[in-house]
């Protein structure tokens, strides 16, 4: 069976979940029914299957199951949206649209992605233009005390989830021309010139810190940049001082910059009396959602969201704390569902880097396998208090324009990749 | 580089382990406690989208409802009390954002419709909608409405009627009252209101029983074989009592009896008579009666635990005591010292007598209907104990009819044709400047079909004058409709 046959295969669950997950949310509202809805599953069907055909003429040979379980994490998440607010899904219909026309571009115009080495300082800069946009007077703005978004116009955009795209573009490249040097080289005879961009990542990512304070889009860059060196150098030591610079670095910009301060002091305590009401109540209310579905949940459409009054009683039920509605309607089973979905994708992804046939490529899909899966945990583990909460979105599932096209934009450039890597074989053997 | 890639993979296995154990902790593991958190309003909230049940009174008549609020994913429920002010302490309310009281409370979770978890998913599996569950009551709406407007003619006061045979509480008053619809809108003003309203004192007042608590010593010293109903004792006055000198005061004749038999002295009251009667008996005795009776514990009926009170002796601290503690029992024996008593234990020595000597245990609920009309459970009457032999219950009966007669305190609680057997109360409140009025009666005397207690706070009038009438009017109008 050729690869393209069993992708279109691995596409009938996602069919089947899209039908049943609107066909669930339809009967428990039979309230407001409309002739949309009904058509949501079949529309979003229909652009699948058209994704598949491009992807069968562009590239062929590229791995079957990548793009199956991202159109079914985007159907997942767009059936839990319109389970929130059905207008929401509307956009995000709209978005994953424009997100597919982005993915069909980049994999036109983008034949070998190995010319993207030759633009790496260019995409560097502008990957660092973009996440510091949101601090330029004017267009940027605050959102809780972090920097998350610029405005132009009537868009909002979220520049860090394209940013993390051109950093790890940046760092495949780079590493790959110094890692020689850096695997080889004693300590002092590393000079500032194989270490400097190094340092600057991490001064980057401390910057973020500070200008963007947003704990969670710094810790999944810094986590990217560190599984990167590993792969690139193999050497231990470098995680170990990676990860040591960066606890000196949070544990310094906790204690001094207010906003980080106040998240780790809600992570640390979030029922304290005085804080539940408040600051805390975010991250309480996540916790009560899930603590009400238990093993099994309470079936879609069935948890308690909208309060009487109006409004939800989960803040941003539908980007933040969306996995927090999922533990509630889909239980314990229904989340771990959803993590193994990612953990299958990023198995797929590492795979990719596994058979790739040239350093760029393996450290490409590394980086892009990598940042993705760190971004479940920033979120996932946010909302369980693993971490902190802060505020990126659960990759494909959560509401969000910038988050569903850059994701599929990231989507595309493995998929170039493993074509690449699955048409010249014999250096990892097929997969 | 592969193997580093592999152990990379390795790590995101390990990360997202993490995340599935703590999905599970606060799915699974932690969720009890979490539902309990003061700062989860889900349980109150998911209570709102459920319609509560019915109650209904003993007629049939809706006590209390649940009515729509908004439409759709934003419907919820809210408490309305057609019969306003009529039930409220008894019924109580039910309102998210000031809790539950009287049977609201203490039948919360046959009215939300929490069954036991096997039937919710039953349920859940057959598609039938949870919904709450009907609350059938004992409760007669129309005696009970008289007896709250005759009290309410009296001030301040409480009544509680009983059938003596199966111990349903067929009329539970508390005057100064509250309408049940108006807590949202003036919940602060309602607690802090002269009177007390949402108070119940039906059940949680401790009031001095004055003389009806010579119904309790009669019944010790009959059934203790010590004395008989044809016992004679010196009805003089003064008599020292507990060493300090006790008159029957305020009665004809100074209140200095001659020789009087133990019917005499009970359907005159005299004082000085049940104060040697509980001497003589002691301590341990009439304790050991007032316990069988159900004194000193909270009563077993269906209402919150913290809206009762145990009747009995009290310190200062209040704290009950007991044959330990130095008690002037000869003064309890008339109801005075610090004994206090609720009307609903009141009620409960005259159904006890009334049912030949054995204590049932009172009941406002009968039985739990779901909406299609199956009856998912009926409460039984259960009995208690046995207080007193059958012939101590009959010879007081006979005992208690000589207080209804012409000779006795309380003439005006007689019925045309029904024998009518009580006993009247006066206690001394405030400095003696007011009194506490009591009667407590059951009747038919030979068929026993009601017993009650009637009790008037800080008034001038005496137990015969002011208690009995009300109770006589509340006990006709129950026997009009049993047929009697």
């Amino acid at each position: 069976m050729s690869a393209r046959t069993r992708e279109l295969l691995a596409l009938i669950p996602v069919s089947l979940l899209v039908t049943a997950g609107f066909a669930a949310l339809l009967i428990t509202r039979s309230a407001d029914i409309n002739e949309a809805t009904a058509t949501y599953g079949a529309v979003f069907l229909g652009l699948c299957v058209a994704a598949h055909l491009f992807i069968r003429a562009r590239l062929p040979y590229a791995d079957p199951y990548l793009f199956p379980l991202a159109a079914l994490l985007a159907a997942f998440g767009l059936v839990m949206i319109y389970r929130i607010t059905p207008d929401l899904a509307r956009k995000q219909a709209q978005w994953f649209v424009f997100g597919l026309v982005v993915f069909c571009a980049t994999i036109t115009l983008l034949r070998d992605h190995r010319t993207l080495e030759r633009y790496r300082y260019t995409i560097a800069a502008v990957s660092i233009a973009l996440l510091l946009a949101p601090r330029m007077p004017g267009i940027g703005g605050a959102t809780n005390g972090a920097y998350l978004s610029i405005n132009l116009g009537a868009l909002e955009f979220q520049p860090a989830e394209f940013a993390k795209i051109g950093v790890i573009v940046f760092l495949a490249s780079y590493l790959r021309d110094t890692r020689d040097v850096l695997v080889r080289g004693r300590l002092p005879r590393l000079s500032l010139k194989h270490f400097g961009p190094l340092l600057i990542v991490w001064g980057a990512a401390m910057l973020m810190l500070i200008f963007i304070r947003d704990l969670g889009s710094s810790l999944m860059f810094f986590g990217a940049f560190l599984a990167l060196l590993y792969v690139a150098t193999a050497r231990i030591s470098f995680v170990v001082g990676g990860l040591g610079l960066f606890g000196v670095g949070a544990w310094f910009f906790s204690n001094h910059i207010q906003h980080v301060h106040e998240r780790v002091q809600i992570w640390l305590d979030p029922f304290k009396h005085g804080v539940v009401e408040k600051e805390g109540y975010q991250i309480a209310q996540g916790l009560f959602a899930q603590a009400d579905g238990g093993l099994f949940g309470r079936g879609f459409g069935r948890a308690l969201l909208e309060l009487p009054g109006g409004g939800t009683i989960l803040p941003a039920p539908h980007t933040d704390l969306i996995y927090a509605v999922i533990a509630d309607e889909l239980g314990l089973f229904g989340a771990v569902g959803l993590l193994l979905v990612y953990l299958l994708f990023a198995d797929r992804g590492f795979k990719t880097a596994l058979i790739a046939g040239d350093a760029f490529s393996k450290l490409l899909a590394t980086g892009l396998t990598a940042v993705m899966a760190i971004q479940v945990f920033v979120i996932v583990g946010g909302v369980t208090r693993v971490i902190p909460l802060t505020g990126v979105t659960l990759p494909l599932v959560s509401y969000g324009g910038s988050s569903i096209v850059a994701n599929l934009l990231l989507l595309a450039l493995l998929l170039i990749v493993s074509d690449h890597a699955r048409r010249e074989p014999g250096r990892g053997g097929v997969v | 580089m592969n193997r580093q890639i592999v152990q990379l993979f390795g790590v995101v296995v390990v990360l997202f382990a993490v995340l599935v154990a703590f999905t599970s902790r606060w799915t699974v593991f932690e969720a009890s406690s979490l539902e309990d958190n003061p700062a989860n309003r889900r349980p109150l909230l998911e209570q709102q989208k459920v319609p509560r049940g019915l109650v209904l009174a003993d007629d049939g008549r809706t006590i209390a409802q649940s009515r729509r609020v908004g439409r759709g994913s934003a419907a919820r429920y809210v408490r309305f009390y057609p019969t306003g002010s009529l039930f409220s302490n008894v019924v109580g309310y039910s309102f998210i954002a000031y809790g539950n009281a009287g049977l609201e409370k203490s039948e919360n979770d046959a009215l939300a419709g929490d069954r036991n978890e096997l039937a919710t998913i039953a349920d859940e599996l057959l598609g039938r909608p949870q919904e709450g569950l009907d609350l059938h009551t004992t409760l007669d709406p129309s005696a009970q409405s008289l007896a709250r407007t005759l009290l309410l003619r009296n001030g301040r006061g409480a009544a509680v009627a009983i059938e003596p045979k199966t111990g349903r509480v067929r009329v539970m008053v508390s005057v100064p009252d509250y309408d049940p619809n108006r807590v949202p809108a003036d919940f602060a003003a309602l607690n802090r209101a002269p009177g007390s309203p949402l108070f119940n004192r039906a059940t949680q007042s401790g009031y001095p029983p004055g003389s009806t608590m010579k119904v309790v010593t009669a019944a010790a010293a009959l059934d203790s074989g010590r004395y008989t109903p044809d016992s004679v004792v010196s009805g003089r006055s003064p008599k020292v009592v507990g060493g300090v000198p006790l008159s029957n005061c305020c009665t004809e004749g100074n209140g200095n009896f001659g020789p009087l038999t133990l019917t005499e002295a009970l359907a005159k009251s005299v004082n000085t008579v049940w104060g040697e009667v509980g001497e003589k008996l002691g301590k341990g005795t009439l304790l050991e009666y007032m316990r069988r009776f159900g004194f000193d514990r909270k009563p077993p009926i269906d209402l919150p635990r913290n809206e009762l009170r145990a009747s009995g002796v009290y310190d200062r601290r209040g704290r009950l005591l007991d044959e330990h503690d130095a008690i002037d029992i000869g003064r309890v024996a008339i109801g005075q010292e610090r004994l206090n008593v609720t009307p609903l234990q009141m009620a409960e020595v005259a159904a006890t007598v009334a049912n030949g000597g054995v204590l049932m245990k009172p009941q406002l609920v009968d039985r739990v209907v779901a909406r299609d009309g199956r009856v998912e459970e009926r409460r039984k009457p259960e009995r208690v104990r046995r207080v007193m032999k059958e012939s101590t219950a009959r010879d007081l009966t006979k005992m208690m009819e000589g207080v209804v007669s012409p000779g006795g305190t309380a003439p005006t609680a007689q019925i045309p044709g029904v024998r009518v057997a009580g006993k009247t109360g006066t206690a001394e409140v405030d400095n003696g400047t007011a009194n506490q009025a009591w009667f407590i009666a059951f009747a038919p005397a030979d068929d026993p079909r009601i017993a009650i207690a009637v009790t008037v706070e800080r008034t001038q009038g005496e137990g015969g004058q002011v208690a009995a009438p009300i109770a006589r009017a509340v006990m006709e109008d129950l026997l009009g409709k049993s047929g009697g």
